[in-house]
């Protein structure tokens, strides 16, 4: 399992879309910290008077966390899409098939090798507000708990990607699926009231990462996370399993 | 007799409603390389990977070494090497990163991984190539690096579906010598249309045609199907057809060219030695006689024409 964990990334690593996809997305979310912290200069004086009033952290990590999801929801679909729907294309599954593997051992080594990839990306992330911490205190606690809730956005993302890969041999054909699956997931509840606590608003992937953004951690929201990356594994290993009775 | 590596009884493959394998026994024994001879879309793929565990059949069951296939898969697949049509390949890595692969995905223990990476680039012949990305090689090398990898953990049984398509002739040859070579020390199941190839390889055959067994027995009763009663005489002096005629046995002459005849006969008298006998005393000036065989596609042609007529009459 963590044999195909680690062949799973290397793969990723050795392909330029690994790279590439570092990069901009760093790129896009540099500017992005600069604009908070050009925001934060020219309001600095004004709010520093006020009582309780948001510090560095709150004002320029978290909008940054908060972009750092929306990339997120973007880039997902790309990476996980070559999952298994590029290995049904390549004729190369029979090689694990025929190999003494589970399928939920299969399934296990291709999520944590793509999920350590958005660990990478996401450690990157950090280390632009951490480098704040050379000029001014920071608020490491709601920090960590900014980059729990995006570790748990990825590796739901993950993992609804990688079953959505497991149903095509099109690589194309999974990327929109998960790209729409997820962003039906973000905005499901906005259709609704967002006020009322309705069953639409506890599906959506969004509403469960605000509180942990804000360092609200709630075991109801935690736990709403490990169902879905249980639930998407439990669909792709199932999917991998029937796959040998078509 | 030992018992065999592989069995598999009375499976069955149903794609919905279409029947693609029927009521197939296979039985493989220790060293000996096993025919899988068929028309394209008689079976043979869905029969291979059904063997191997990558299609779950609808009904029988396959024992590897001792192992029951479907369910202890993980000890059953251990003893099987299997190469389906399309080599699966990991086409971005090079060809020792892919085998380093192979061999831990099939748990060989890592002080015995780098030896057993080592005798398989060896054994196929992918020493000059062992450090170039398996997408920059030819289809041959590339067939080869799929052999590599269903040696690689030396598995009492390999499955060979259709290792010499798309390869030139050359290429053909290579891979064949090295199917020889394997097979000296594992059993081989080896798929293919292409009939010399079993003829040069494969010491039993099964037909398989429209998902049933026609024929299964070894490469020799294979060959003597292509025994015919006939000759094939070239005289450079011949005498009259009627001539010919008349030497006991004789049932039919035609004449191919001015000098050239094929002679039929009944089986139980072999005019041979009279026609020489006579060539010499009547100076006929003999100078090639040969008896003259079926090819193999006549053969198999045959064997597989049989089979639809016999089965019309249970169907209706």
């Amino acid at each position: 399992m963590l044999t195909l964990a680690r062949h799973e990334f290397y793969r990723l690593f050795i392909s330029p879309l690994a790279w590439l996809i570092l990069a901009l997305s760093l790129l896009i979310l540099a500017y992005l910290f600069l604009g908070h912290i050009d925001y934060f200069m020219q309001i600095q004086g004004k709010i520093s008077a006020i009582p309780g009033a948001p510090g560095v952290t709150e004002l320029i990590a978290l909008p940054l966390f908060s972009n750092t999801a929306t990339i997120l929801l973007l880039l997902a679909p790309l990476i996980t899409m070559r999952l298994i729907a590029e290995e049904h294309r390549n004729g190369s599954l029979p090689l694990l098939l025929s190999a003494p593997l589970s399928a939920s051992q299969i399934v296990l080594g291709k999520y944590l090798g793509t999920l350590s990839f958005f660990v990478i990306l996401l450690l990157l992330v950090a280390i632009m507000p951490l480098s704040l911490s050379v000029g001014t205190a920071l608020d490491y606690t709601a920090i960590a708990s900014g980059l729990f809730g995006l570790f748990l956005l990825a590796a739901s993302f993950t993992a609804i990607g990688l079953f959505l890969s497991s149903l095509t041999k099109q690589p194309t054909i999974a990327a929109i699926s998960t790209f729409s699956a997820l962003f039906l997931l973000w905005i499901i509840d906005w259709a609704g009231n967002v006020q009322q606590e309705s069953v639409l608003s506890w599906l959506s992937l969004l509403s469960h990462f605000q509180p942990i953004l804000q360092g609200d951690i709630h075991s109801k929201d935690i736990a709403y996370y490990l169902i879905i990356i249980l639930f998407f594994l439990a669909l792709t290993v199932h999917r991998l399993n029937a796959q040998r009775f078509n | 007799m030992t018992s065999p590596l592989l069995s598999a009884k009375s499976l069955s493959r149903y794609y919905g409603p279409q029947l693609a394998v029927n009521q197939l026994d296979f039985e493989v024994y220790k060293g000996e390389v096993l025919g899988f001879l068929g028309p394209n879309g008689a079976g043979k793929s869905t029969s291979m990977k059904m063997l191997s565990g990558n299609l779950a059949p609808s009904q029988g069951e396959i024992s590897i070494n001792g192992y029951d296939l479907l369910s202890q898969p993980k000890q059953a697949k251990a003893h099987i090497g299997y190469l389906p049509e399309q080599p699966p390949l990991y086409k971005e890595l090079s060809v020792i990163e892919f085998l380093s692969f192979c061999a831990r995905i099939n748990s060989i223990p890592s002080a015995n991984r780098r030896k057993a990476v080592n005798t398989a680039i060896e054994r196929c012949g992918l020493g000059d190539v062992s450090k170039r990305l398996i997408s920059h090689l030819s289809k041959g090398y590339q067939q080869r690096v799929g052999i590599a990898q269903a040696i690689i953990h030396t598995p009492a049984v390999i499955i060979l579906d259709e290792p010499t398509s798309g390869l030139d002739p050359i290429q053909i040859r290579e891979i064949r010598q090295l199917i020889k070579d394997i097979a000296r020390e594992h059993s081989v199941i080896l798929s293919t249309h292409i009939l010399p190839e079993v003829q040069m390889l494969c010491d039993r055959v099964k037909i398989i045609n429209q998902g049933s067994l026609v024929f299964n027995d070894s490469t020799e009763v294979l060959q003597q199907h292509m025994q015919s009663s006939s000759l094939i005489l070239t005289l450079e002096s011949p005498p009259t057809i009627e001539r010919l005629n008349q030497i006991h046995g004789v049932t039919a002459v035609t004449a191919l060219s001015n000098t050239r005849f094929n002679i039929q006969y009944q089986p139980q008298y072999n005019p041979t030695p009279s026609i020489l006998e006579s060539a010499v005393s009547e100076q006929w000036q003999l100078t090639a006689l040969s008896p003259e065989q079926h090819s193999l596609e006549d053969v198999f042609m045959n064997i597989i024409q049989q089979e639809p007529s016999e089965h019309i009459g249970q169907a209706h």
